[in-house]
Formats: C-alpha cells, structure tokens, sequence
C-alpha cells in the first residue's frame, strides 16, 4: 500500500496548488451535460472539504457533469457515484475542463 | 468463491473443536450508505432481529444472531458512514461503539461496483486496528461494468482480510460471509496488523506525538496511542477532549499536536485534516488501481438513462406526483378493507368481552376493558392498515432508490423557504407517524436544518388525525365532499410548514441553508423482503405506542372520565332504569356522571377559553385525550357521548350524536385544530431526545398550540360571520 500511495503522489494530482499553467480553472457550475473535469481544488470549509472527500469528490478526480438544469441542484458522476449538489457548492468546486477526445473513461478503467 | 468457502468452514470447524474458542462471537456491520449493508444484514440475521438504541442518542441500533456450527455470531448494523469522523452523529456512533464495545470481527460491507471509494471507510478501520472481513458486496454489477477484483491481492494488501463476493438482493455469498466472520472470529483465521503510512511528514509527526501519548496509555485505552496521535493531528474535536478529560499533561499533548499540526501546514501547504484524508484516500486509490481492472468502459449506466427521464425538468414532476398519489390512494382505497375488518373485529371483541358480565352489569372491571382498553387501543389500531400501506409505500420508494430523487426533485422548492431536497424525506414519512420522521431528520447535517425540519414536522398530517378526519368528514359532509375535506386538511398542514419553515428562518433560525450534498443510489429493483423488513420497523413503532402510550392514556382517560362518580341517590339506580343488551361497544353512563367527572370538570373549566373555537365541554374533554395521543380523541369523542342512550334503544351512533350536537363548520374548526395543535406525548418525547433541548420542544409545543388557536378562531369567526353556523 505503501508503493500505492507513492504512486499516487507521483503523478501529482494531489498537490495543485491552483490552476494556473495548465489550462483554465472553472467553477464546476459552469460544465453543461455530459462535459467531464478534473478536480482541482473545492473552496469551502474544512468540514464540507473532508465530508466531499469521503464521497470520492477530492482533487485529482474526474467529475463528469451528468444534470445541469441551469437553476436548481446539480447531479455529478464521480467514479461510479451520482452525487447531488446544490447550486451554490457547484460554484465553489473548481475543475479543470478535460475535453472529450482525450478524456480517459470515466470510472475506473483509468 | 467455492476455494474460500470450503477454506474457511473447515477453519470454522477446526474452531469447534477448540475447547477454549469464544463461542460467541461480538460482529460489527460497517459500510457506506447504499453500499446493501442493511440487505446482507437482514439475510445474515433472518427474523432474529432486535431494534433498540444506541445509548444517549436515538440512532436506531439494530441486532441479531447467526448461528455457525457452534459458534453463535451475536451481530450488530452500524448506521451507513462515508467516514469515521466526528463530524456526524451517525459517523460518531458507529466510531464510539467499534472503539468502545471492540467487536471480535467488524465486517466492512463495501459496494463492488464502486470500491474505491468504498476502501476509504475500509482504510479508517484498518486504522482502528479491528479484525475485518471485507464483503464484496454488488459483486454482479461490479462484474457487469467489466471490472475484474483481484481479491487474493487485495487481501494482501489489507494484512490477510477475508473477501468474500456477495449479491445481496440475490442472497449469493451469505454462507461464506458467515463462515468467513466465525473464522475470523474464533482465531482461526488470523489477520495481520497493517500499519497504514500517510508519508514521511506525517509518520514522523505522528510517531513523535504517540511517544509523547505512550505513558498515557492505559488512560486513552482501548484506543492505541498512534491512533490518537493520528486524531490528534486530525483536530478531532471528540479526541481532543478525551485527552483533556483523561490524560495528566493535556496541555502539553494538545500543545504538541497543535504545533505539529501547524508544521504540516506549512510544510504541505493545507489543513493537516485534508491532508491526511487525502492521502489515506490515496491509500484507497492505489489498492483500488493494483487490484482492479477493467475489461470494458461504461459510459452511461441504465441508472443515468433512467435519471435523464425522472429528473427531467417537466416530467419529473408528473412523475413525482403520479407517485405521491398513488401511494396515497393505495393508503386510503385499499387500506378501507382491511380497515373494517378489524373496526367488526373490536366491535365482536368488545361484545365478547362484555358478554362475560351479567346483563346491564355496571361492573368498573367491564367499563374498563370495553370502553378502556377494547375502545381504546381498538380504535387506534384499526388504522394500522393505512399506516402500513404507506409505511410500505415510503419503503418501496427509498429501497427503489426513488426517494433520493424525490428529495433532488423538491430541492428547488424547499430551497423558497430555506431547507434543502434532503428535508423533504422526513416530511414524507412524517404523513405516517412523526415519531420516526423525526429521528429520520438524522440526515440532515446542519443543526438548524434539522431543528427547522423537526419543528415544522408535527404539521405534516401523520396517520393518527386521520381517524379524526375520517370521522367528522364521515358524519358532517355528503359522500362525494369527504375526500376534499380531508385532502385539504393536508394542504393546509402542509401550506402551514411552509409558512412556519419560512418564518422560523427569518427568525430565531436564521441562516444560509447548509450546502446541499447527497448521494443518488443507483435504481434497484426493492426486494419484497427489504420493503417489508423496512415497513416493519416503523410499524412496529406505531404498534408499541398504540400498546403502551395510547393503552395508557385510554385507562387514564377512562379513570378521568368515570371518577369521581355523581353522589347518586340510589346506586342501584342506573342499572335498574337502562337494562342495556350486552351489545354496544360502549356502556351506557349517563350524561351526568360524565360532567361530574375530573375530565367534565375540566373540559367545563377551559370552556371560556374555547368558546371562541366553537368548542364545547365534550370536545375539551375529548382533546384532552389528543393531548397524549391524538388517535384517542376519536376514542373519547364515543365515550363522552354514548351516554346519550336511552333505554330499550341501541345507543345511536356515533355520528348521529356529533350531527346533534355540532355544526359542520364546528367539525371543520375541531379538524383544523387538531392538525395544527397539540402535538403528541411520543412527538414532545423524541424531538426533546434528538434536539437534546427542553427549550425547542417546548417552543414546537407552544407555538404550534397557539398557532392552532389563533388559526381555529379566525376560521370560526369568519365562518359564523359568513352565516355557516348553521347546522
């Protein structure tokens, strides 16, 4: 587990600090249906942060917006979890947009 | 499969023969919300359940036994946690009970078909240092996505934990789950302590921290000092004050885990709490990604497909309505049969019961079973059939996976008065029975979500004033109005929590609404084992409040109503002038010795105080009954009038004697005032254990009683204005 966790700190998703340099950050309200992110980083309370967390909502992981009605709660497709969110937190999680092509599935096959 | 199965029965019967091997064996049930852990419990367990409470809250604890070979699995279900924190009551309560009551096996029900996530709970009781069996729980969908779990690897990884592959709605794996914890549990099957490392930095803090914990060791047990260390770090509020209660040098320790806390967030650039969540997510994820592969890419699932037409933004609606009413209208149609059935059943029982005492016996033992108990508690039962209609309704829509839709459905209108979707659940259940829509409020996470949610749920029109609805309705409107009537009286509880919601908002609970975060469960077909297992527990609820409050406050109300007697001139009177056929459900006391009695006394003495509501003596005495429980003020309404009876003639019925003395708008003032008022003895008793506050209860108590007053008298007043007076 020990080599796992290594790996894991290896290809850096844990420690971004922002979203500068690789493309652009954007609150994740701003995805349509369907569009797929990154997690960067979530700008709320260390309380909302772990509890998101423990959902598998952590930065480095691939979000793919499944429900944006554009008013209204907000439905999410981490892994394979559907999680709803209100408006307001789908503004204070930032993502990096990935685009379709080069996306890897979402879930687990990464 | 068949491998380990095989494995662990002959370790079980190696155990056996060991004459010193426990032979009871103390296992814990954790898991993830949805992850079927309550489904591989039902079958583990059978219908040797037991449901209590955890102590000091009123978090559902439910227990049963297994038995394997010789060895008796004593087996208990933890409520559904995404974490070990201590930053929710459900999260608290299942980390104090692995850690205090320290079962012999803990078994970590994770969902296959989403294991990652699932082994960020399963790396928090690593930590904790407790025997695991981890069960594989979906393993079908898991399969079905493509997903290839090498187990013997992740046993591995997780020092030597048995996996067994379950299917919980088809009962697969339940043998060898079962074989699997008695084998843990005996000893049979050892499993290695795996140090779980988050890090150089971490480690190092951690281990200077637990050296500084060592001394106090035996204060902190059974917790290990690194494990302390780790909350420690974490700022675990609920550890932070174990130390400072137990330990000799609080200060010194707090003062180290600050600092050490502090030099992590420089050096790492974050909350050392986020921090050591993540990388023990990391954890997690690096198991998840050496043991698990994927054969195939699922893009959209049946369930997304499903959701793109139950949370379209028009049908959705349609939907959640079409559903809302036929659950309703099955409560109501079809709960009519079964309904009358049991009304004859009392009825007969009544007579029986009566029939044991000479004719026009005035026996206090025959007055006290047929109208006491029999009336009593027969006429709160009689509704239990609606109860479990909709109990089974609400059961099927949260074991389908519906009701957390239904909650995303409604987030948009809870939101206009300052709740959010997930209120909404408790709201439902609460037309049921408020008692267990209360302790349903446990999901909600922000304190004042849940006190806003807890006191507006008494409007929300529970099972028990629908025999007052279907009474008054019944015997002041024509057929084709009673339906409305008592669909409006739902409206208008249900347009009163709004406004309340609203105004407590502005008020005393004031605040932005907690964010709004919630799991949607995949669709799954309920099994008719689960929905029944699940209406029987609130069912049951109902049940021992209708045997034990409400037979109670029957007796008491009999007493209150039969003493203190009329000085009667002559006492052989009574009986002498109304020979009664041991017939009617109700004995015959004359209208006299009711007034005479404690409860006409003080159903006289309030009468000032409700002339302006329409109501009279009778009906004061008869709310004095609603008081504890509002089915018995249908139960008392007959008692206070069968006395009416004359001789040679049947008591007249029930309805008859309202339509003699009431007008149709004093029955609608009655219906209204016993929706919005008065909230029940076991509601005071569970929102005074769940708020923990005298204060709040007393609040809901008070204010929804004067708010029933002021709304009863404005309607009366205006009805009598308008002329509908008249009866």
């Amino acid at each position: 587990m020990r080599q796992a966790a290594q790996r894991q700190e290896e290809e850096g998703e844990r420690v971004i600090p922002d979203g500068g340099g690789r493309g652009d950050v954007v609150p994740l309200a701003a995805l349509d249906d369907g569009q797929r992110g990154r997690l960067v980083r979530v700008e709320a309370g260390t309380g909302l942060r772990t509890r998101l967390l423990a959902m598998g909502l952590r930065s480095g992981a691939e979000v793919r917006v499944v429900h944006n009605g554009g008013h209204g709660p907000f439905v999410v497709a981490v892994d394979s979890s559907r999680v709803v969110l209100g408006r307001g937190m789908a503004h204070k999680i930032l993502v990096r947009p990935t685009r379709d092509a080069e996306a890897p599935s979402h879930g687990p096959g990464r | 499969m068949g491998e380990g199965r095989e494995s662990f029965a002959v370790a079980g019967q190696r155990a056996d023969r060991r004459s010193d091997a426990p032979r009871r064996v103390r296992v814990a049930l954790a898991g993830n919300p949805n992850s079927g852990k309550t489904t591989l419990f039902n079958l583990l367990t059978g219908s040797r359940q037991h449901v209590g409470n955890y102590p000091g809250v009123t978090v559902e604890k439910k227990e049963g036994v297994r038995r394997v070979g010789g060895v008796r699995l004593d087996i208990v279900d933890l409520p559904g946690t995404y974490s070990l924190t201590a930053r929710s009551t459900d999260e608290l309560v299942a980390r104090r009970f692995l850690i205090d009551e320290h079962p012999d096996v803990v078994v970590c029900v994770a969902d296959a078909s989403n294991l990652e996530r699932n082994l960020y709970l399963t790396v928090q009781l690593l930590e904790l240092d407790l025997p695991l069996v981890l069960a594989l729980n979906m393993s079908d969908v898991a399969a079905a996505r493509g997903q290839v779990i090498d187990r013997e690897n992740l046993s591995r990884l997780l020092g030597g934990v048995p996996i067994i592959p379950t299917v919980g709605n088809r009962g697969v794996g339940i043998e060898a789950l079962a074989d699997a914890i008695a084998a843990v549990g005996t000893g049979a099957h050892p499993i290695r302590h795996v140090p779980v490392s988050y890090g150089a930095e971490v480690d190092e803090e951690i281990a200077k921290l637990s050296a500084l914990l060592e001394p106090q060791g035996a204060r902190l047990a059974p917790r290990g000092p690194p494990w302390v260390a780790l909350k420690l770090l974490e700022a675990d509020p609920a550890i932070r004050d174990l130390v400072r209660t137990r330990c000799a040098e609080a200060e010194t320790i707090l003062a180290g885990a600050d600092a050490a806390g502090a030099h992590l967030r420089t050096l790492l650039g974050d909350e050392p709490e986020i921090l050591i969540a993540d990388l023990r997510y990391g954890f997690a994820a690096g198991a998840f990604r050496e043991t698990v592969r994927c054969t195939r890419e699922s893009r959209r699932t049946r369930s997304d497909q499903i959701d793109a037409i139950i949370t379209h933004p028009v049908l959705s609606l349609l939907i959640f309505f079409g559903l809302m009413y036929l659950v309703f209208l099955a409560t109501f149609r079809l709960g009519a049969y079964p309904k009358d059935g049991l009304h004859h059943l009392f009825h007969y029982l009544a007579q029986a019961a009566g029939g044991l005492w000479p004719l026009g016996s005035t026996s206090t033992l025959r007055s006290l079973l047929v109208d006491g108990v029999i009336g009593g508690v027969g006429g709160v039962l009689e509704f239990l059939p609606n109860i479990l209609i909709l109990f089974l309704g609400i059961a099927v829509l949260e074991d389908s996976g519906y009701m957390a839709r239904a909650a995303f459905i409604m987030d948009r209108w809870m939101h206009k008065i300052g709740l959010h979707g997930k209120s909404f659940i408790p709201m439902l259940i609460g037309f049921g029975c408020t008692v267990p829509a209360v302790m349903a409020t446990r999901v909600l996470e922000s304190r004042r979500d849940r006190l806003t949610t807890m006191l507006i749920l008494p409007l929300m029109s529970c099972g028990a004033r629908l025999p007052i609805y279907t009474l008054l309705a019944g015997a002041f409107f024509p057929v084709q109005w009673q339906a409305p009537v008592m669909w409006t009286m739902y409206l208008v509880g249900i347009v009163m929590a709004v406004v309340v919601a609203k105004v407590l908002r502005v008020t005393v609970l004031r605040g932005d609404a907690e964010p709004f975060v919630m799991e949607l469960p995949p669709y799954r077909a309920p099994t008719v084992r689960g929905a029944l297992i699940h209406m029987g527990y609130r069912a049951w609820a109902y049940l021992r409040k209708a045997g034990t409050i409400i037979l109670g406050v029957s007796v008491c109300l009999w007493a209150l109503t039969s003493y203190p007697k009329p000085p009667a001139s002559d006492p052989t009177e009574p009986a002498a002038a109304a020979p009664q056929r041991a017939g009617p459900v109700q004995t015959a006391r004359p209208a006299a010795a009711i007034e005479y009695s404690a409860a006409g006394r003080i159903g006289k003495a309030i009468e000032p105080a409700t002339r302006p509501l329409g109501f009279d003596w009778r009906v004061n005495t008869a709310l004095l009954g609603a008081v504890a429980a509002k089915e018995v003020f249908v139960a008392q309404m007959g008692v206070v009038h069968s006395m009416e009876a004359t001789q040679d003639q049947e008591p007249e019925p029930l309805e008859a004697a309202l339509r003699r003395n009431y007008t149709p708008l004093q029955a609608v003032a009655i219906m209204l005032f016993c929706l919005l008022g008065l909230p029940c003895v076991a509601t005071v008793g569970v929102v005074r254990a769940e708020s923990g506050s005298w204060g709040w209860t007393l609040l809901q108590w008070g204010g929804l009683t004067a708010l029933a007053y002021v709304a009863t008298v404005m309607v009366y007043q205006t009805g009598l204005a308008l002329g509908l007076g008249a009866g």
